[in-house]
């Protein structure tokens, strides 16, 4: 079943003093329920902001973008919201946790925006999310009494404790050491796996990307499909040069 | 609906998640916006009571609205033939209709007190003076219908003459003599209270009972002129005034000073305590502005490390509305707090009984329970404040852009 479908999608933005500057051109994606996607590109590639019209927090410029078979652009400001709410899920690279809450007021935020018994039993869907990625005893811990890996865990569980049919993951793991980073993916996988979500996930981390199951790549803009990523793939063409100095060599050949 | 609730309660949740990090901080300049609720409610709720206080006073002398008095005298001082107006009297009263009437003459009549004779003053009345004044009374009872036709007859007597009678048990018919041409025993029936000033002995009799002690002629040559009291229709006041005033000049003829006046507070109807009030309530709102002003201080001091927060919020489904609901219930819920503290100190202080018997000195019966229009004002001044505060950080919220807030 089709989530997603772009067809020649652009994303210009208007600078001040200067040309129109084009982030993103010519795109076509589709992704499906259940698909595991990895984008990879250099630094400015606009990654992030492909992202940012997957998730419905951007519009194109040009060309068309379908969520669930419904054009985007049919949609109002609200419905938007509503839908992005309930079908999807953000992993950020900063984790983004809401500072002076708990691990389970944090989880428990998307829930504020739901209705009904996913509203009213809060509480209860939180905790459990919480106890399935592993911090069913950090419950009322603060943000900045956790480490790195257990953030990015409490914010795996508030992605996911909606139940999004779309989790969109940017650089998850390029705030976390190696293992931590494997071992927060790991989970990420799981649990997605589990909802049978689909998975897009941005990354420098060739280990990282051959979790999923498609591999795209993009280049000032332009998204092209790649092979699974191994060594050669990533390093043939204009390797970015942070992939090639940090990233790879870190990793056991 | 369901979706309303929710989000509304959502809201709330957020609000108070937000409050709780600043608290501190919203303590602090929550202060202000307490003490200037309890300040404009107090005023409210004091004035309240003083206000009964005074018009319980006002209608015990003025009579309740609209109270008209007669008074009907000779210029050459020689007195208006008694059988005469009573005659008029009566025929105006059932003319017009009027229940309501009652003759008030203001006399003296010499009391035997167990330490010798002494002057009381004495309002002689009919029976609807009772509740024309809204008599009240600590023990007893107004005279009733049957009063006027006991062989010994009633007299109401005040708290100092009681005292001074050593507080006789009303049940056993204590009775007290009053001197003069015919030396009567009247029983005394019930018991009225003072203002904390008045020490004077003084009691209230039927007028008829005045009568038979001494009279009109003589009480007209100690320059006693009864005056004539009706209670009428506030909306008929003026119509019956002329009228009144037209049928009695008719019927006396010249040589007579013939006047009716509207005599009851609401004649005058001033409030004593505006200027008051206006200072108070001045101060006050300066007070909750100056809170304000802090609430909207913290709300844009916190507003960067926000801007992240709320795109964090909107990506994860808040609407830009709910965006701004929730900002504005933060300054609404801390205000509300704050209008509660304030409410409740102002209770505090308006139910004192010192400061109640200050203002009432005495003459208030019983006190009127804290006036809920008081409490409703101060909390809805302390809602409209935080709204006003909320708008503008709820302004900002809703423009902060999802993508740049999310962008590190
Ligand atoms: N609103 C904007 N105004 C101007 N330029 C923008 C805007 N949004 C993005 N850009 C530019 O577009 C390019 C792509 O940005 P984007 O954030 O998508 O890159 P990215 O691939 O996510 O990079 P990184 O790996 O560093 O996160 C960048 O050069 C960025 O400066
Ligand atoms: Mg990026």
């Amino acid at each position: 079943m089709t989530l997603l479908h772009l067809a020649g999608v652009t994303r210009t933005v208007q600078l001040i003093d200067a040309p129109p500057l084009t982030i993103l051109s010519g795109v076509d994606l589709d992704v499906a329920v259940g698909d595991r996607v990895s984008i990879v590109g250099r630094s400015g590639s606009g990654k992030s902001t492909l992202l940012n019209l997957l998730g419905l927090l951007d519009n194109p410029t040009t060309g068309d973008l379908e969520f669930d078979g419904r054009p985007v652009k049919s949609f109002s400001s609200a419905e938007r919201d509503r839908v992005r709410g309930r079908d999807v899920g953000f992993i950020f690279q900063q984790f983004n946790l809401l500072q002076g809450r708990t691990a389970l007021e944090n989880v428990m935020t998307p829930l504020l925006y739901a209705q009904g018994k996913q509203f009213w039993q809060r509480a209860r869907i939180a905790t459990e999310m919480l106890d399935r990625v592993g911090l069913g005893h950090r419950l009322g811990a603060m943000p900045d009494k956790l480490s790195g890996g257990e953030q990015q865990r409490v914010a795996i569980a508030r992605s996911l404790v909606r139940g999004p049919r779309l989790i969109l993951a940017d650089e998850p793991t390029g705030a976390l050491d190696l293992e931590t980073g494997a071992d927060v993916m790991a989970l990420l996988d799981e649990v997605a796996t589990g909802s049978g979500a689909a998975l897009i996930t941005i990354t420098h981390d060739p280990a990282i990307a051959a979790l999923a199951t498609r591999h795209l790549r993009l280049d000032h803009g332009v998204l092209t499909v790649v092979g699974a990523p191994d060594d050669s793939a990533l390093l043939g063409g204009d390797v970015p040069d942070d992939l090639r100095d940090d990233d790879l060599a870190a990793v056991p050949a | 609906m369901n979706r309303l609730l929710s989000n509304v309660v959502g809201s709330f949740v957020e609000a108070w998640q937000e409050l709780r990090i600043h608290k501190t901080r919203v303590m602090l300049s929550l202060i202000g916006v307490a003490v200037a609720v309890c300040a404009i409610t107090t005023v409210v709720g004091l004035g309240a009571v003083a206000q009964q206080a005074l018009q319980e006073q006002n209608e015990q002398q003025g009579g309740r609205a609209a109270t008209l008095s007669l008074y009907v005298a000779k210029y050459d001082g020689t007195p208006v033939d008694a059988e005469v107006m009573e005659e008029l009297w009566t025929t105006t009263l059932d003319r017009y209709g009027i229940d309501y009437a009652s003759r008030v003459v203001n006399s003296s009549q010499t009391v035997q007190f167990a330490d010798g004779a002494v002057p009381v003053r004495v309002t002689a009345v009919d029976q609807p003076y009772g509740t024309m004044h809204r008599v009240r009374l600590t023990e007893g009872d107004w005279f009733g219908a049957t009063d006027a036709d006991r062989l010994a007859p009633a007299v109401l007597v005040n708290q100092v003459f009681y005292d001074r009678l050593g507080q006789p048990d009303l049940a056993t018919h204590p009775t007290t003599t009053l001197l003069g041409d015919r030396p009567t025993t009247a029983v005394i029936t019930g018991v009225y209270p003072v203002s904390t000033w008045d020490t004077e002995p003084a009691m209230y009799l039927l007028a008829d009972t005045l009568a038979g002690l001494s009279s009109p002629e003589q009480q007209a040559a100690n320059g006693v002129v009864p005056n004539y009291e009706m209670w009428v229709p506030a909306g008929l006041s003026e119509e019956l005034t002329k009228a009144i005033q037209r049928d009695f000049t008719a019927a006396i003829g010249s040589g007579t000073n013939v006047s009716v006046s509207r005599q009851d507070y609401a004649a005058f109807n001033e409030d004593p305590f505006g200027s008051i009030k206006l200072l108070v309530a001045g101060v006050a709102g300066l007070v909750l502005l100056l809170g304000a002003l802090g609430l909207v201080n913290i709300a844009l001091v916190t507003l960067k490390q926000r801007i992240r927060e709320i795109g964090v919020r909107r990506s994860f489904g808040a609407t830009a509305g709910r965006v701004f609901f929730s900002v504005m219930m933060e300054s609404i819920v801390a205000t509300l707090v704050a209008g509660v503290v304030g409410v409740i100190g102002a209770v505090l202080i308006v139910t004192n009984p010192m400061l109640q018997g200050f203002i009432s000195q005495g003459a208030v019966t019983d006190f009127p329970p804290f006036p809920v229009e008081a409490a409703i004002l101060g909390l809805v001044c302390a809602t409209v404040v935080g709204a006003l505060a909320g708008l503008l950080p709820a302004l900002v919220a809703v423009r902060v852009k999802v993508i740049d807030a999310i962008r590190y």
